[in-house]
């Protein structure tokens, strides 16, 4: 062992662990992990082994999916599309941009009362919150009340990053383009009395709890939230700036609800987004009875440039969302097929098992004259 | 040259004795380590994608984070790297800090210094047992002789002892070596890596030049052995040495699946660069769609612009490709590393493959082509050492004409195989020859100090006594207690006592062999000739030698001119002058003494040679044998009739079995020095040859010679030991007139005779020759010999070209047949191999006949196998031979052999064996093809016609080929058959076959290390080539393909989800998933799983493996990793990606779900996809694989919650703040999670079970048929019987519905457990009987739909159709057989020779021979015609048909 020559050698041919235990000789030790004789479950995909899985999966999804679907159902939904392109509609008049503010109602039916609380959503399609660009022009440091950041935000918010020197807060192009109709919901009683009376609408309790108050936190200060938002301006598109959104204190600033829900980009071209809690009142009364209701909507968003469409939702909602057919469809489809594919498999394997069986036994007689 | 001055300084700055391995210092770890890695291209690609990200237009990550999967994988390797680079840099230190004496000039005498310190041309003074630690050349030692053992074993693995000589003209020094004097210019060779040459001369003072020659050299690493010191200059140090010049490193290279792998990563590229063009025109025509339009949610330019339809298309181009980078995988390289040296791991690990007799286990040296031992279709293999034991034993020889058979050592030989089967551990404690032995290595153990000490000698484990044989054999090289005792043939040793007393009578007569007849003096001659012509070094117990001075060398006469000469030479006389007088006193003496010999001008050779060579004869007699043995005489008395305990070390086994033979004949070697050999024998006691000369053996002569003086002829002989090919054809003329010419010929017609018999019996055949010269043909030669031997260029033509001078008219003495043992298990690994589609092709130096019968015996022909052979003696002739083989294998090839029934019986016997065979043809063609032909086989014009009969054959052996023979043939089936080939040999002669072939493999047997330095594996023997193919190279080719095909399948899918979400958001390049998780999900979440499925999945169990060696053929064929499966792979990973999509786009479609919070549950279900998909890859799940997989997703989750809580801010443009847990919170999370997945993989599922049970693959077959096996009780001789009842109602259940109570799995078992019983050392043919009994119909059905892969092609309906036909027709033919021709098998094949002889027409040889009819060559006008003899294993194989029958 005198060279280096032997010193490489030994590098690479020696086991990487030395054998313990058996003095002297180089014999590997003869355990399960080193003979690889670990124990072990070794399924075997074939027909016979794999068909009670396929069926096994059809009778664990088809009763899901009835469930799920069930719930789905049992959910109550309306869609009020307001886009106003059609010139039947109410709001054509607000596709114009020279009537402003324009406001224009559109008057629906709901046929069954809904129970339960209610969710007051509005939609948008063909509106692309998740274009990489749009996705990214925002500085959540600003949002989060930061004060550096407020004065001088992240340069992904170009070119919404300032406004005639001064910074806009907040800034980006998500904040910029937030969702500003308001929409009013009126139900007129009966038919006698036409005074709409205005559903109560709660704008608050719509956010993720986090969002509101560990994500989106107003500039710090002891003065009203116009000194803390001082030095800045507003997005170049909206009305009013970021500290005047709201009259209450613990809705305005960045942490209005509304913005803080705009904020959160959408996943699909084609989204909701919750707008107003309709809570339910006591047990006895439907939240939002059977009745004709008028739905008031003063127009600023303009989609029609861009073949968007805006809806507005009233929907209750289950322990597993909004209304939603298609995971319960799916699961019942999954395991459908998964059924028939189970019992097709069965057949199949039947089918060869008695062709063989007949072929085996014709065969069988031959055979003496192999070892007679 | 270098040359080094006579202070011992040399001109350049010294180099000194520093090893550095190191490949970096602390300063230059990084620069270089970055620059060696980015040599790799995929690093490359992906530094410039994460630095791409830095361009803002572009960027789609945060750049830094892009940059962190280079980093982490850069950082792995550099930092495995560093750590190697430790390792040896430590090892140089404990290297650079070990002591040795050397000389110093100011304190003048020898100082301890360092290995480090060591200079070139400082002079070194090393003793017994100390390591070398530089490039000497030996000055001076303490033997008599001026001669130093060296152990070379760290060099080369050899374990005898080589010999060095002291310099010519230091060796007579009376006094001890000084230092001070050493006055002498060493020109040398400019250092190189040749262990086996050195040349170079010293230059002394007075001008006398000297040759230097590897004798004097003492190599760096070796050991010094028997000699109390020495003392030498070093001539080359550290990384100079010709062993750190040997010292090469691990290999690297490449395997096929990566290759191929490389080729679906550029396909791969290329799907990268197709989405991201799509996208990107995508991109463009959605920009010209909203731009004008004003859209809200276009963002425009910071200055207020917007751009260009084009322009974003191409920044959106730029950055898909980085968004979808992670279609190529950047951890594959890495994981498949890591994988590898996982299966390296395992393989060094097996037990299995570990050697229990020599202690070794099975070494991968390279790394990175473990996947590449189970694709491989061609294995060149050589024949002695590999197929063989290379334990040579003397088994009969033939002495002037006459065969002595040798029985009752024939006997001796039969026991030795008894008792090695027979696998006792019982020590023969009555025997001699153990105890002899035992007792014997152990005082030569103790006496030679080995440091390495005796391994224990544990009596444990199975042969033990084998075990123990080996184990001396460590130490003394060559000779276990089997090749040393040889029984001596009764006829034989009475002739050779006869002669021996005879001589001892006359040998004070004037012409003492004279008086013996001519076979007498024959029988003595070649006992001679085996004990004196060798290399064998001589030690025995009374070691070390002292330097005794008064030896007789100054009293006896000049003994040869080359004693002459070194006694004479000027630097022995300035070196004695110069401890008186300095410098200025060797002039004179240079001028004045006989220095005319130093300019070695022929004239005064001659002169001297004349004047010596006349010289009265008697007085040499006298002193050169009657004085020595005086002399020598008082040192044996202390052990008077004890035989003296000898060990000898040849350097060829062969050598050492001839001697030891020869002292069974009471003819024993006692002593060799350098210009004398000792034997001894009972009457005439101790004879001392003068040993003029000595012409090594080499590969090309195939002979070796020796010159001696014959103390009591006092004639110069020759003696000739070589290949009988060779030496027959040297042999002295004789004619056919006289008498004693007949007799001449007629002996040597005889021994010819014999030496095909021995050839038969596949003994290695060496002939012996003698030949006297005359003194002035002695001289007039040795001047020539002289010159060529000074000469410094061409030196070694024109010593072969002296050598051919002396080694003609040869006079034949006799013949020896030398027993070269077939390895254990041989014969049951060929055949395992061949069934596992294997084309084993034997490439060997040794002669046809040899090769033909150790090629019967280890079943590579088959006794029922036609065999062309190919002996051309021109190109014109080979290329006529060949294609008329070339039509002849055509001609048989299609229509299939009702009359060609042979080989159909031993189908039908054997259904197993004929595995392998193509069911069309009948018996198979094998090739021989000796080396000359194969020469002409392998031009240009003719290689094509070669390589496409040798495919029609199923084996060929190729005879008396040269190691450029061998890689070339090896070549040129890789290049021109595209076919993956394995070498496998275990000598130097095998090494360039090694290195051409894909995978070389050496043995680390008994002839060196060099062809273990070549391989790429190394094998303690032959048989566990089978292991390690058979299970270890498909485990590591199928785990490999699967992990690799799963990689892109992951990768791939992952991107598919991107890409499709680029229609949902203006192929803006946006992505769902979080960066974070997009970057580092192939790195952290979904690797751990792959990788313990890549390294512990077991397909099938190594024991189905072995049983069905067919299923390799799976990796052959590249079944797992084929293009069609990539691309099904893709379409899948296309599939999935589209259904782990849109499940959960239209589970929250117009819901008001955020994208990242949309995104993480994608992520979720892609995990969850890919562990489940690799479950259903998976084959094998051990707690490891369920710990991995919870693993990942635990890890997921952690890695998730943490993250998402971790910071409110941060992490733009997601923000991923609370997410996860609000999706834990959300049901519909769970529900899409759930449905998914299984969604995604049902197809999968579905396809995978219908064809795992419809058209199952053979590997599928193999895993039912474990899993079903397993089942059953554990001893396998009864898995039928028993197995057979328990399994029933399991299938039942299985089954379902059907209610079929018959076959499939049941069968499965049944047939697979009867062809186990029916190898032959399973159990006896009773015990096969019986199972089969049972159900007799299964094994063979089976057994056809596991060999014919056609058959379960998709397509078919049911797979049980087609092969009954054919199996049909098979029992039909086999059918027709008579009983009888089983019986008459020999004769039929004889048959079959001669009708085949009509093929030949006259061209040469062309033969079809089988068992009993042998070639011979057209050379020899003999035939012989032996009468077929039964060989045992034929006659087994008669035996069990009976059985059967």
């Amino acid at each position: 062992m005198a060279t280096n020559y032997d010193v490489k050698a030994d590098v690479y041919s020696k086991p990487l662990c030395a054998p313990k235990g058996t003095a002297n000789t180089r014999r590997p030790n003869n355990t399960a992990f080193k003979q690889q004789r670990l124990p072990a479950w070794k399924p075997i995909l074939t027909a016979s082994t794999m068909m009670p899985s396929f069926f096994i999966v059809g009778l664990i999804f088809i009763p899901i999916g009835i469930g799920i679907l069930v719930t789905s159902n049992n959910i109550q939904e309306t869609e009020i599309d307001y886009t106003g392109t059609e010139a039947s509609s109410p709001c054509n008049k607000c596709l114009s941009p020279v009537v402003t503010p324009c406001i224009c109602t559109i008057n629906f039916t709901l046929k069954e009362a809904f129970k339960g609380n209610v969710y007051m959503y509005y939609g948008l399609s063909n509106f692309y919150q998740n274009h990489r660009h749009y996705v990214k022009s925002r500085d959540d440091s600003q949002l989060s009340g930061n004060t550096k950041a407020l004065l001088n935000p992240s340069r992904e918010c170009e070119p919404y990053r300032r406004n005639e020197d001064k910074p806009i807060a907040p800034c980006g192009a998500i904040a910029n383009s937030v969702f500003n109709d308001t929409l009013e919901l009126f139900w007129i009683a009966n038919e006698s009395d036409p005074t709409p009376i205005p559903i109560p609408l709660k704008k608050k309790g719509i956010v993720w709890w986090t969002d509101k108050n560990v994500k989106f936190r107003n500039p710090p200060g002891k003065g009203s939230l116009e000194e803390r938002f001082n030095g800045t301006t507003k997005p170049p598109s909206w009305h009013k700036p970021v500290y005047m959104l709201d009259s209450e204190d613990d809705n305005n600033g960045f942490i209005n609800e509304d913005f803080i829900v705009w904020m959160r980009t959408a996943a699909l071209p084609t989204f909701r987004k919750l707008y107003r809690r309709i809570d339910r009142k006591n047990d006895s009364q439907p939240t939002l009875p059977a009745g004709q209701y008028y739905l008031n909507i003063t127009y600023n968003y303009p989609v029609h440039s861009f073949h968007g469409r805006k809806r507005m939702v009233l929907s209750t909602i289950s322990w597993m969302g909004g209304k939603n057919s298609f995971l319960g469809i799916a699961y019942i489809t999954v395991g459908s097929i998964s059924f028939l594919l189970g019992v097709a498999i069965s057949s199949l394997y039947c089918l060869r098992a008695l062709l063989s069986y007949i072929s085996f036994s014709t065969w069988r007689p031959r055979m003496p004259l192999k070892r007679s | 040259g270098a040359r080094l001055g006579p202070q011992g300084g040399c001109a350049p700055p010294a180099a000194d004795n520093r090893l550095k391995t190191t490949k970096y210092t602390l300063l230059s770890f990084v620069p270089k380590n970055l620059f060696e890695q980015f040599h790799r291209l995929a690093n490359v690609y992906f530094v410039l994608i994460a630095l791409l990200n830095f361009a803002p237009a572009v960027s789609a990550f945060q750049p830094g984070l892009a940059l962190a999967p280079v980093l982490f994988i850069l950082a792995v390797t550099a930092l495995k790297d560093l750590w190697e680079d430790y390792s040896r840099r430590r090892s140089d230190l404990a290297i650079n800090h070990r002591g040795c004496l050397v000389f110093s000039r100011e304190e003048k005498k020898y100082v301890h210094r360092f290995w480090k310190e060591i200079h070139v041309g400082d002079f070194v003074h090393l003793r017994c047992n100390e390591i070398i630690p530089a490039d000497i050349l030996l000055l001076s030692s303490s033997d008599p002789d001026g001669l130093c053992h060296i152990e070379t074993a760290n060099l080369d693995g050899e374990t005898n002892l080589k010999r060095r000589q002291v310099v010519r003209g230091f060796s007579e020094l009376v006094s001890e070596f000084n230092p001070l004097t050493f006055t002498s210019v060493i020109e040398c060779e400019k250092p190189n890596n040749d262990l086996s040459r050195f040349r170079g001369c010293i230059i002394h003072s007075s001008g006398q030049r000297a040759g230097l020659h590897k004798e004097n050299l003492l190599l760096r690493g070796c050991t010094i052995r028997n000699t109390e010191a020495v003392v030498g200059i070093v001539i080359y140090a550290g990384h100079e040495t010709k062993a750190l010049l040997n010292n090469s490193g691990p290999r690297y290279k490449r395997s096929q699946l990566e290759r191929q792998m490389n080729c679906d990563v550029l396909w791969c590229v290329l799907l990268l660069i197709c989405m991201s063009l799509f996208s990107a025109v995508g991109h463009g025509l959605w920009v010209r769609r909203y731009q004008e339009k004003k859209a809200l949610f276009d963002v425009p330019e910071s200055d207020g612009s917007s751009l260009s339809p084009v322009t974003a298309a191409v920044y959106s181009f730029l950055t898909m490709i980085i968004v979808l980078q992670v279609l190529i995988p950047i951890s594959l390289y890495v994981s498949i590393e890591i994988v590898k040296v996982c299966q390296v791991y395992f393989i060094n690990q097996d037990i299995d493959l570990y050697d229990e007799e020599t202690d070794s286990q099975l070494q991968c040296r390279a790394l990175n082509i473990t996947e590449d031992l189970g694709q491989i279709q061609y294995i060149f293999s050589d024949k002695t050492g590999t197929l063989t034991e290379n334990k040579m034993v003397f088994r009969r020889c033939t002495v002037s004409g006459v065969e002595y058979s040798h029985d009752a050592n024939a006997q001796r030989l039969a026991r030795y195989q008894e008792a090695d089967s027979e696998e006792e551990e019982v020590v023969p404690k009555g025997g001699s020859w153990s105890q002899r032995g035992s007792i014997g290595s152990h005082q030569s153990v103790r006496i030679v100090h080995r440091t390495q000490s005796t391994k224990s000698q544990r009596r444990s484990g199975s042969r033990a006594e084998a075990k123990r044989a080996s184990m001396l054999s460590r130490h003394t090289a060559f000779s276990s207690p089997m090749e040393k005792d040889i029984t001596p043939d009764p006829k034989l040793l009475e002739k050779v006592s006869e002669c021996d007393r005879c001589l001892a009578l006359s040998r004070h007569q004037e012409q003492p062999l004279a008086h013996l007849s001519p076979e007498l003096s024959d029988v003595f001659d070649f006992f001679i000739a085996l004990t004196v012509c060798n290399a064998v070094v001589v030690t025995s117990p009374d070691q070390p030698r002292q330097k005794v001075r008064v030896r007789f060398e100054l009293k006896s006469p000049v003994k040869t001119i080359e004693d002459f000469l070194r006694r004479f030479t000027p630097s022995r006389l300035t070196s004695v002058c110069s401890s008186t007088g300095g410098l200025a006193a060797s002039k004179p003496s240079h001028k004045s003494g006989p220095s005319f010999l130093s300019s070695l001008s022929s004239d005064s050779v001659f002169l001297k040679l004349e004047e010596r060579l006349s010289q009265p004869t008697p007085s040499i007699a006298s002193n050169g044998y009657s004085s020595q043995a005086e002399s020598w005489a008082p040192e044996q008395k202390p052990e008077p009739g004890q035989e003296r305990e000898l060990r000898y070390e040849a350097e060829s086994p062969d050598e050492a079995a001839l001697v030891y033979a020869a002292r069974a004949y009471s003819c024993a070697l006692v002593d060799r020095l350098p210009d004398q050999v000792s034997v001894e024998l009972p009457h005439l006691g101790r004879l001392t040859f003068e040993l003029l000369h000595t012409l090594g053996f080499d590969s090309i002569r195939k002979r070796m010679s020796v010159v001696i003086r014959h103390p009591l002829t006092d004639e110069i002989n020759v003696y000739t030991k070589g290949a009988d090919s060779v030496v027959m054809d040297l042999l002295l003329p004789c004619s056919s007139e006289e008498a004693r010419g007949r007799h001449q010929k007629k002996i040597r017609s005889k021994t010819q005779s014999f030496l095909n018999l021995y050839a038969m019996e596949g003994l290695r055949t060496l002939c012996i020759a003698k030949r006297v010269l005359s003194k002035e043909e002695y001289a007039c030669w040795l001047q020539g010999h002289l010159e060529a031997e000074s000469s410094l260029d061409n030196r070694e033509e024109l010593l072969f070209q002296s050598a051919l001078r002396l080694e003609t008219n040869l006079h034949l003495l006799g013949a020896t047949g030398i027993e070269d043992r077939l390895q254990d298990g041989v014969p049951e690994t060929i055949s395992k191999l061949r069934q596992a589609g294997l084309q084993i092709w034997v490439l060997t130096g040794d002669k046809q006949e040899t090769a033909v019968n150790i090629a019967h015996a280890c079943k590579l022909l088959d006794h029922d196998e036609e065999i062309i052979t190919l002996n051309a003696e021109s190109p014109e002739a080979c290329a006529a031979l060949l294609e008329q083989c070339l039509q002849y294998a055509q001609s048989r090839a299609p229509h299939s052999t009702p009359e060609k029934t042979e080989g159909n019986v031993s189908v039908g016997l054997f259904p197993l064996c004929s595995a392998s065979k193509s069911p069309v043809s009948g018996p198979s063609l094998s090739l021989v093809i000796d080396g000359r032909s194969l020469a002409y086989a392998l031009e240009k014009n003719l290689e094509d016609k070669f390589l496409f009969l040798a495919k029609q054959c199923r084996s060929v052996l190729c005879c008396r080929s040269t190691p450029l023979q061998k890689s070339m043939v090896v070549k040129l089936v890789r290049s021109k058959l595209k076919a993956m080939t394995l070498a496998i040999g275990d000598g130097a002669n095998d090494v360039s076959m090694i290195q051409v072939a894909d995978v070389g493999v050496g043995i680390s047997g008994q002839e060196g290390m060099q062809a273990v330095m070549a391989s790429d594996f190394a094998v303690p023997k032959f048989r566990y080539l089978e292991r390690l193919l058979i299970v270890h190279g498909h485990w590591c080719y199928s785990r490999l393909a699967n992990m690799v095909l799963y990689f892109f399948y992951k990768n791939t899918m992952f991107v598919g989800l991107l890409f499709w979400f680029q229609f949902y958001c203006g192929f803006s390049a946006s992505a769902m998933i979080d960066q974070w998780y997009l970057i580092f999900f192939n790195l952290l979440f979904s690797s751990l799983p792959q990788l313990v499925t890549g390294v512990l999945d077991k397909d099938v169990s190594a024991d189905v493996l072995l049983l069905e060696p067919q299923l390799y053929k799976s990796g052959q064929k590249m079944e797992e990793y084929r293009p069609r499966a990539f691309w099904l792979n893709m379409v899948d990973a296309a599939f999935q990606s589209l259904i782990c999509f849109f499940i959960p786009y239209l589970a929250y479609y117009d819901s008001d779900v955020d994208v990242f919070t949309w995104g993480t549950p994608i992520t979720a279900i892609a995990l969850l996809t890919f562990l489940l998909h690799l479950g259903i890859e998976t084959k094998t799940w051990t707690w490891l694989n369920w710990m991995a997989c919870g693993f990942s997703i635990l890890l997921f989750l952690v890695v998730a919650l943490i993250y998402n809580s971790a910071c409110s801010t941060c992490y733009p443009p997601s923000n991923p703040y609370w997410t996860m847990q609000t999706l834990l919170g959300d049901p519909v999370f769970y529900l899409i999670c759930l449905v998914t997945p299984v969604t995604a993989l049902l197809p999968r599922l579905f396809f995978k079970a219908l064809q795992g049970s419809l058209f199952p693959t053979q590997l599928q077959l193999g895993r039912q048929l474990a899993k079903k096996c397993h089942k059953s009780p554990k001893t396998p001789k009864d898995t039928f019987a028993q197995g057979h009842l328990p399994r029933e109602p399991k299938t039942e259940l299985s089954r379902g519905s059907t209610g079929n109570p018959s076959e499939s799995p049941s069968r499965d078992c049944a047939l697979h457990t009867s062809p186990h019983m029916q190898q032959p050392p399973a159990c006896s043919p009773k015990a096969s009987g019986e199972p089969s009994a049972v159900d007799t119909s299964m094994p063979l059905r089976e057994n056809n739909l596991l060999e014919s892969p056609g058959s379960s092609t998709a397509g078919e309906a049911v797979s049980g159709e087609c092969p009954r036909d054919h199996q049909r027709k098979r029992l039909g033919t086999s059918q027709a057989v008579p009983l009888s021709s089983l019986f008459s098998l020999p004769n039929l094949s004889s048959l079959g020779c001669v009708s085949s002889l009509s093929l030949v027409s006259g061209l040469g040889s062309v033969l079809r021979f089988s068992r009993s009819s042998l070639h011979v060559d057209k050379r020899d006008s003999e035939f012989l015609s032996n009468p077929p003899q039964p060989e045992p294993d034929l006659s087994g194989l008669q035996r069990q048909t009976a059985e059967y029958l």
